[in-house]
């Protein structure tokens, strides 16, 4: 008996490699959300009198709303006073000021580079557990050539003129339920500025990790790419496994000015619960781009973890001639339930998009495709094709779309295609012909079905990815 | 090499197989012909071990071991490979990507090292030259959007890179034209020696014209009911398979 639980302990941690906790001493603050709880986090990050006016503003907005309903998804109700929203590990550096190594071991164990001489050349990383970013890499570095890359905490309290003007202005606190939560209780992120006509020349990149059990995480994040600039940006991120369900509502927000370029990726792998349904993150996010003359916004997403994800990584296509892409491969297994999609709102003439949406569902997981192709009534010119593939593995999952296209202007040309696709008995007979093992034959066929999205991704990241499919694919056949 | 004792396999119930008897030994080449129907894929499939066929009583050894409870894939890493008829597409997967997991299977179960990536690349190469596959299709994803000889010509570069001991090449000849066949049967002799067998399913005599077969066997409601030599092929294109059928129905 002592043996079966030790075995079924052990196939369940290997299902979700990262599901450990670390055991650190950690800062809280009582549960529940109030004025005064945002008074409280406010002032543990020092933060200036407009910021709390700003948070106070959002809070009161909120109280008005109610929790969307019109996803494609069961959400629990959620006890928005049964959470805590700050949690920060009592001790970030060492007297050395070196990180602490209880931190250091935690994210060496999650490969996320904390120590520049560790780092692979071109990667600079922020990585934020629960509400307070710990490290920040290769500052001084990019800073030679005017790059800003720091915690958003930082940046309140030391560029306050950049912040007044760039955050709310893509995704403004009444934007929906989760963007005025978002703005009310937000923790920490990554602000990046990139000046005028600069290439960054490494990746920036920022790793969220939740740890404390009972809180909640309040990402926020914000990109500026001043004309004539160019960054790529990835995020990362995971949990411990419990079985309770946490709470990651995120707010990033992009700005590509003219003549400008970046390029936005995320390995989502947050906890997506047991194979029974129980515990996980519950993912509702808000990321929007504007994007100004000439410029592009590409948004490449792998979404695997999660046991809720409600996601619409967005360009707002505003300049004339400005390009808008989004590249998305979203794995539910088991319980796991994911509506997600993008919107591309033209507004400026000859903008043009692209989206590649490729949906897997196995188990019993339900996954949506919820997109949305908007051309307003002056924007001549303007081109968009989608392409939205479901995949199916087994016969008690499911996969929908929900695509809307809204064409103001005849000048329009607008292609939608879709598929669905189940993995066949053929293929995989073929493949194992040939002495590839079921598992891994299955990881192949999902890893080709993905491979136009998993190619948008940095290198390294892309082989990551490519093995995550297959890692959460584990148990589907057989 | 194989032995087949009183083979019986059935599909939703339905017995195709009713007592098949053979004995393949190293190095030989057998063709098995018969009517449309006659069992002669479900045999194939049978043999690399396809879930969807039930075995319901006999024996399958293989170089002495007992076949029937392995799976597919150990199968194929013992060295049974399968020409399929008709070769599936797997979308965005190479098939330098698929050949070499196929190859690291193959020799991890053979107890040697993987190939460093300048050896497969050299090996595969090599292999795409001897059975004639334009080394662009190396790269392309498996059989997509490949024409009906290309996917024939790519089920034998798969057969020359994995080096089996067994080969059952399932109706390589079906759907091609006089100079496919001609490269794909030409590629499958290259392919053939003292240390291997095949086994040919084939409803013309003409594949055999390339590879010539030391047993001919004839298929018929799941039984072989004749076997003979190459001169037995040509007796049955001449005069078709009434005159067996008539003499097993008495």
């Amino acid at each position: 008996m002592m043996n079966n639980t030790t075995l079924i302990d052990k196939i369940d941690n290997e299902d979700y490699e990262y599901g450990f906790q670390t055991d650190i001493e950690t800062e809280t603050i009582p549960k529940g959300l109030s004025e005064d709880v945002i008074k409280i986090l406010s002032a543990k990050k020092s933060e200036p009198e407009w910021m709390l006016e700003m948070r106070l503003r959002a809070f009161r907005h909120w109280k008005k709303l109610k929790n969307p309903q019109w996803g494609h998804l069961d959400i629990p109700e959620i006890d928005f006073d049964d959470i805590i929203y700050y949690a920060a590990p009592k001790r970030k550096t060492t007297i050395e000021g070196e990180l602490d190594p209880e931190l250091k071991r935690t994210f060496d164990r999650l490969g996320v580079p904390v120590e520049e001489q560790m780092a692979l050349a071109g990667y600079a990383v922020d990585a934020v557990m629960d509400s307070e970013s710990v490290r920040t890499t290769f500052q001084k570095t990019l800073s030679e050539k005017g790059i800003i890359f720091c915690p958003i905490s930082e940046a309140i309290r030391n560029f306050p003129e950049l912040i007044k003007k760039y955050m709310g202005s893509v995704v403004s606190y009444a934007d929906n339920f989760y963007s005025a939560l978002n703005a009310a209780v937000f923790s920490d992120g990554s602000f990046c500025y990139i000046p005028k006509g600069v290439r960054c020349p490494m990746e920036l990149s920022t790793y969220f990790r939740i740890n404390a059990s009972g809180t909640g995480q309040f990402e926020r994040t914000l990109i500026v790419a001043d004309e004539g600039s160019y960054v790529s940006y990835l995020e990362g991120c995971t949990a411990p496994r419990r079985d309770e369900n946490q709470l990651h509502a995120a707010v990033v927000e992009i700005i590509v000015e003219k003549d400008a370029e970046v390029k936005y990726s995320t390995v989502q792998n947050w906890y997506p619960g047991d194979k029974n349904g129980h515990g996980g993150i519950y993912n509702f996010v808000t990321k929007r781009g504007l994007v100004m003359e000439n410029a592009r916004l590409s948004w490449t997403q792998v979404e695997t973890g999660s046991a809720i994800t409600w996601k619409y990584p967005s360009c707002v296509l505003k300049g004339d001639n400005s390009y808008g892409e989004f590249y998305s491969v979203a794995l539910t297994n088991n319980y796991q339930q994911a509506d997600t999609g993008t919107k591309m709102i033209h507004i400026g003439s000859n903008s043009r998009s692209r989206i590649i949406s490729k949906g897997i569902s196995a188990g019993y997981s339900q996954n949506s495709y919820r997109g949305m192709v908007r051309v307003a009534p002056g924007a001549t010119g303007v081109q968009n094709y989608s392409q939205c593939d479901s995949l199916l593995i087994g016969s008690k999952c499911g996969a929908h779309t929900f695509p809307v296209i809204d064409v103001g202007n005849n000048t329009a040309k607008v292609e939608h295609e879709a598929t669905t696709s189940k993995i066949s008995d053929e293929q995989l007979m073929y493949l194992r012909q040939r002495g590839i093992s079921e598992e891994d034959a299955v990881g192949m066929i999902v890893g080709g079905y993905a491979r136009e999205v998993l190619r948008n991704l940095p290198m390294e990241f892309a082989v990551e990815a490519q093995n995550l499919l297959s890692l959460s694919l584990e148990g589907t056949v057989g | 090499m194989l032995l087949i004792k009183d083979l019986h396999a059935s599909v939703d119930g339905k017995e195709i197989l009713r007592g098949i008897n053979l004995h393949i030994r190293r190095g030989e080449v057998h063709a098995i012909m018969g009517p449309n129907g006659s069992g002669k894929s479900t045999l194939a499939s049978v043999l690399a071990g396809d879930e969807r066929f039930q075995v319901t009583s006999g024996e399958v050894l293989f170089e002495g071991e007992s076949l029937l409870q392995k799976k597919i894939e150990e199968r194929a890493r013992k060295g049974i490979f399968l020409g399929f008829q008709y070769p599936v597409e797997i979308p965005g997967v190479s098939n330098a990507n698929f050949m070499k997991a196929a190859v690291a299977e193959r020799r991890r179960a053979m107890g040697l090292e993987p190939l460093s990536a300048s050896e497969f690349l050299k090996l595969m190469k090599q292999k795409a030259i001897l059975v004639s596959l334009d080394p662009k299709f190396l790269s392309r994803a498996v059989n997509e959007g490949f024409s009906g000889g290309e996917k024939k010509k790519n089920e034998i570069f798969q057969m020359a890179m994995l080096e089996p001991e067994l080969s059952i090449l399932d109706e390589t000849d079906s759907g091609l034209d006089i100079d496919a066949l001609r490269i794909v049967a030409t590629g499958v002799t290259k392919l053939h020696n003292e240390q291997n067998s095949t086994i040919v399913i084939t409803h013309y005599q003409r594949l055999l014209d390339y590879i010539v077969p030391d047993f001919v066997h004839v298929l018929y409601k799941g039984r072989i009911i004749k076997t003979g030599d190459k001169e037995l092929a040509l007796k049955l294109e001449k005069e078709g398979y009434d005159w067996l059928i008539k003499d097993f129905e008495k």
